[in-house]
């Protein structure tokens, strides 16, 4: 039941964050291995560092996935970096719906050939495989953001989460994630309230209000494409796998004539086959460029999202120091407190205002690479497919058709 | 019982034979049978004569025997036709092979023409389809399209009426192009006539395409939305292929009912062809006691290739079905993944229209753009799956039905071949005891009803050594049909999968630049 990553270096950096440490190697943090156990993943997390603050140049540890939770959550409470766009924490392993398939394949349906079983066995197998590497790829791309972002890699939970040998201990929070999590919604009500100007706050700077509008269709709009690239993926996937009991009965076919159609049934069967591995091929690049990506990009513009949560919490909360000082000042009570509450406030928002302006517009040119890379890919693996099918088709065809 | 008894024997009792026999007299002989135990009743034809002269026909009639043909008497043999009959004329006169001079009939088959019980195709068939095979090859020169199909009434009792369209230089039409209109249930009729015309003599008639109560229904009430249209077209491809693969069978192209349809304005309405009609029920019970019997029937096969060929139709019948299961799930699937992939095109527009980097979001509205299309694509695939794949499937299923219907009528032929030399038997000692117990009159009408039986006997010998032959010939035609016709399908599935996948390069070849264009 356990599945390895195989040891390979470097692993293929996911193609949907377009982290770039091209050059930057005082920290460079990679996943170098991973092990499927029942109900857990346990990645080995590599680091690779020059930075005086590491005891050594190159450890690894073993982390688990509630423990990427925990360094992000760390993250988005501290005030330090609510001007900033936290990278999405990686979604949670989920073999569930995989390891059901499987286990359904196993208990068998006689009406199935050992040949078609075996295939159907082969193509779950790998789909385990690929959502094994994705969820590596996932947990990798989030530490290797962090590690790029000046200011978040000097984080003191960062280097923990790196270096320090032992477990975390950050299962127990379970129960404190839970009402955690309830929190937080009751929180993004308040602020979706705030975002969308139903609260009456008055947005000051032009391109913060730009931004708010276009990232609110923004991610909306990008959620419902990755849903429906997913079913399109999916829809694929189905269609592949419809080739095998295809394949295999033309092979029967082929095997029972005793005249010309013996051969043609035989060849159309290879040809089933063959098809069915581009199909597969496809829906797996749509997967890889398009699906992933677009789920990438949906995470990441939440993430931006709640930048402009914060920030506009924190122009709330200015005002509100604004109205407590003139409210002071009429009464001429407590005003130095009030005065220097506001100040705070004041330096407060404009310290957000100024980082997240940088941070929203290093997204904007992260997503266009990203994108452009992606579908550029996207384009060239489709038609390495459909030129690859043509091919094989054509010479069936020939063959076919050159018979007597 | 004397139930295991054997046939009596001519030579050892196989087919093969009569390779030894007098050509003319056994084609005669059992030529005549067959036809006076055929129910319908078209004009009588005179029988090729027993002298058969030089072969004006045209060379190597045995080119076109396959294996199974190997006893086919004709393919020794040429026959004159003789021109008696008048619908023997246009047939003679339509074939591009030398003219055949007439013969009149021999004295030795003159008696038995007098019965009006005569089923001429079957005549017709044998003469014509040796005049083609000798010509060698295949030359029907008859094209049938179904198309234009409208509705016409209302309500419950509105119908389908369909436009029938002969393309024809056969001169056994009055036209070279001529087209009627018909409706479904006209189609069944037709089947229905020849069905009973033939089958029960070995031919295989291919089967009409099925009702459907729900799916007619839905038209009837006027539901004009996308299902009942794939409804009228799926039984329009149906009905055509359906009349495509009849008049492609040389005996029941000359089947005055077939001609009948094809040509004439008018037809008499084939009422009983309703789902639940009283003869509708009535065919549903036959063919549930049909079953019955031939569970019971324990035919003593001599012939071992019956054996193999019925075994060979059960496989091919198995594995087509598991095929067809598996392509009607490849048609739906595809199909899901059309509307995936529009409902996909849509979401990617409106992300494009969201992006506010320029060049990205022009980029996102032709990826959009390319959804769509694709999603097209897709469409026309599982059009393709269908139609070519699938039908072709399904057809073949119901045709396999009615070859093992034709492999079941030759052991009812043979259970009643075996039932009259059962009852022979018994008349022979009814006449014992007579003898013994010497009454005179008794005697008499004992040895009469020997005579009755001993002809019914010869007749069922016949009739089976009749049935088998024709059922050779027929799953050679067969066959020989299958494979083009699957050969055919699938080479055109296969180049409708490539102009896809070309569509596909086309597509993406567009979009890639505009994917770099990105800046």
């Amino acid at each position: 039941e356990e599945i390895h990553m195989p040891e390979t270096s470097p692993p293929p950096q996911p193609s949907c964050a377009s982290v770039d440490l091209q050059g930057d190697s005082s920290l460079q943090v990679e996943i170098s291995d991973a092990v499927s156990e029942r109900d857990k993943v346990k990645f080995t997390v590599q680091t690779k560092s020059c930075l005086p603050h590491f005891a050594q140049t190159e450890f690894s540890v073993v982390r688990q996935h509630e423990e990427f939770i925990w360094l992000h959550d760390a993250y988005v409470e501290n005030e330090e970096y609510a001007g900033l766009i936290i990278p999405p924490a990686p979604p949670r392993p989920d073999f569930e719906a995989s390891r059901e398939k499987l286990q359904k394949l196993g208990e068998g349906d006689s009406s199935v050939t050992r040949e078609e079983f075996a295939k159907m066995k082969q193509e779950l197998e790998a789909e385990y495989l690929a959502i094994f590497k994705k969820t590596v790829a996932m947990h990798e791309v989030f530490l290797q953001r962090l590690a790029a972002h000046p200011t978040l890699r000097r984080d003191h939970n960062f280097f923990v989460f790196l270096e320090y040998g032992q477990d975390l201990s950050v299962r127990g929070k379970n129960r404190k994630e839970l009402l955690g999590g309830f929190l937080r919604n009751i929180v993004k009500s308040a602020d979706e309230a705030l975002i969308t100007g139903m609260s009456g706050l008055k947005e000051v700077d032009d391109f913060f209000e730009h931004e708010r509008t276009f990232l609110l269709e923004y991610h909306t709009r990008i959620r419902d494409a990755c849903l429906r690239a997913d079913r399109v993926m999916r829809a694929h996937k189905c269609l592949a796998d419809d080739y095998i009991p295809i394949s295999a009965a033309l092979s029967s076919l082929g095997t029972q004539e005793v005249n010309q159609l013996r051969t043609s049934f035989l060849k159309l069967a290879e040809l089933f086959e063959r098809l069915r591995k581009l199909e597969g091929r496809v829906a797996s690049d749509e997967d890889l460029k398009l699906s992933d990506m677009l789920r990438y990009y949906m995470r990441d513009s939440q993430a931006a999202k709640d930048l402009l949560y914060r920030r506009l919490r924190a122009l709330a909360d200015y005002e509100n120091a604004n109205k407590a000082l003139d409210k002071a000042r009429t009464r001429n009570r407590e005003v130095r407190p009030a005065e220097s509450h506001q100040q705070l406030c004041c330096q407060r928002f404009e310290r957000l205002s100024d980082s997240a302006k940088q941070e929203l517009m290093d997204f904007k040119s992260r997503r266009v690479s990203s994108f452009r890379k992606n579908l550029i890919e996207l384009a060239e693996l489709e038609l390495k497919h459909a030129k690859a099918s043509t091919l094989i088709l054509r010479n069936t065809l020939v063959a076919l058709k050159g018979e007597p | 019982m004397a139930a295991e008894r054997e046939p009596p024997p001519l030579g050892d009792g196989k087919p093969t034979d009569f390779e030894d026999l007098e050509d003319g007299e056994d084609l005669f002989t059992s030529t005549v049978s067959t036809l006076e135990s055929s129910p319908s009743s078209p004009e009588p034809a005179s029988l090729p004569a027993e002298d058969i002269s030089a072969n004006s026909n045209g060379p190597k009639p045995a080119e076109v025997v396959l294996d199974d043909d190997r006893e086919d008497l004709f393919a020794e043999a040429t026959e004159e036709v003789s021109l008696d009959s008048p619908e023997r004329e246009p047939i003679l006169s339509s074939e591009p092979s030398p003219a055949v001079t007439p013969v009149t009939p021999t004295t030795l088959i003159a008696p038995r023409i007098e019965s009006k019980s005569m089923s001429a195709p079957v005549i017709f068939d044998r003469s014509r389809e040796e005049i083609e095979e000798a010509a060698n090859g295949d030359i029907f020169d008859i094209e049938i399209g179904v198309s234009d199909p409208e509705k016409v009434g209302d309500g419950m009792n509105a119908y389908m009426a369909y436009r029938v369209t002969t393309k024809t230089s056969l001169s056994m039409f009055s036209k070279s192009e001529f087209s009627v209109k018909r409706r479904f249930s006209d189609f069944l009729g037709l089947h229905s006539k020849l069905a009973s015309k033939y089958l029960h003599v070995g031919y295989i008639v291919p089967p009409a395409p099925e009702k459907s109560i729900v799916g007619m229904t839905k038209v009837k009430v006027g539901k004009e939305d996308s299902s009942s249209t794939e409804f009228v077209e799926k039984r329009r491809a149906a009905l055509e292929r359906y009349l495509q693969r009849t008049v492609k069978h040389p005996t029941l192209l000359q089947d005055p009912d077939l001609r009948q349809f094809l040509e004439s304005s008018e037809l008499p309405r084939a009422v009983n062809t309703q789902a639940l009609s009283g003869a509708g029920i009535l065919r549903m019970v036959n063919k549930a006691a049909d079953a019955v019997n031939k569970m019971t029937i324990k035919m003593n096969e001599s012939d071992a290739w019956f054996e193999e060929k019925q075994q060979q139709f059960e496989n091919l019948d198995q594995q087509l079905r598991k095929l067809h299961v598996s392509v009607e799930a490849l048609v739906c699937h595809r199909k899901e993944l059309s509307a995936n992939t529009a409902a996909f095109a849509k979401s990617a527009a409106m992300l494009g229209n969201s992006e506010d980097h320029t060049a990205l979001s022009r980029a996102l509205s032709q990826l959009a753009e390319v959804e769509e299309k694709i999603d097209q694509l897709h469409q026309e695939q599982a059009f393709a799956d269908f139609y070519m794949f699938s039908e072709l499937l399904s057809d073949y299923i119901r045709l396999i039905a009615a070859v093992k219907g034709v492999f079941d009528h030759r052991m009812k032929c043979w259970q009643k071949w075996e039932d009259a030399q059962i009852t022979l038997l018994k008349k022979r000692e009814a006449e014992a005891k007579m003898m013994v117990a010497n009454k005179p009159d008794k005697i008499q009408q004992a040895k009469n009803e020997i005579r009755e039986w001993e002809a019914k006997v010869q007749q069922g010998e016949r009739d089976f050594e009749q049935i088998s032959k024709t059922i050779r010939k027929e799953v050679g035609r067969f066959e020989k049909e299958r494979v083009k016709d699957f050969k055919t399908v699938i080479i055109k599935y296969l180049e409708s999968l490539v102009q896809t996948q070309q569509q596909l390069i086309k597509y993406w070849e567009a979009f890639l630049p505009e994917a770099k264009a990105i800046a």
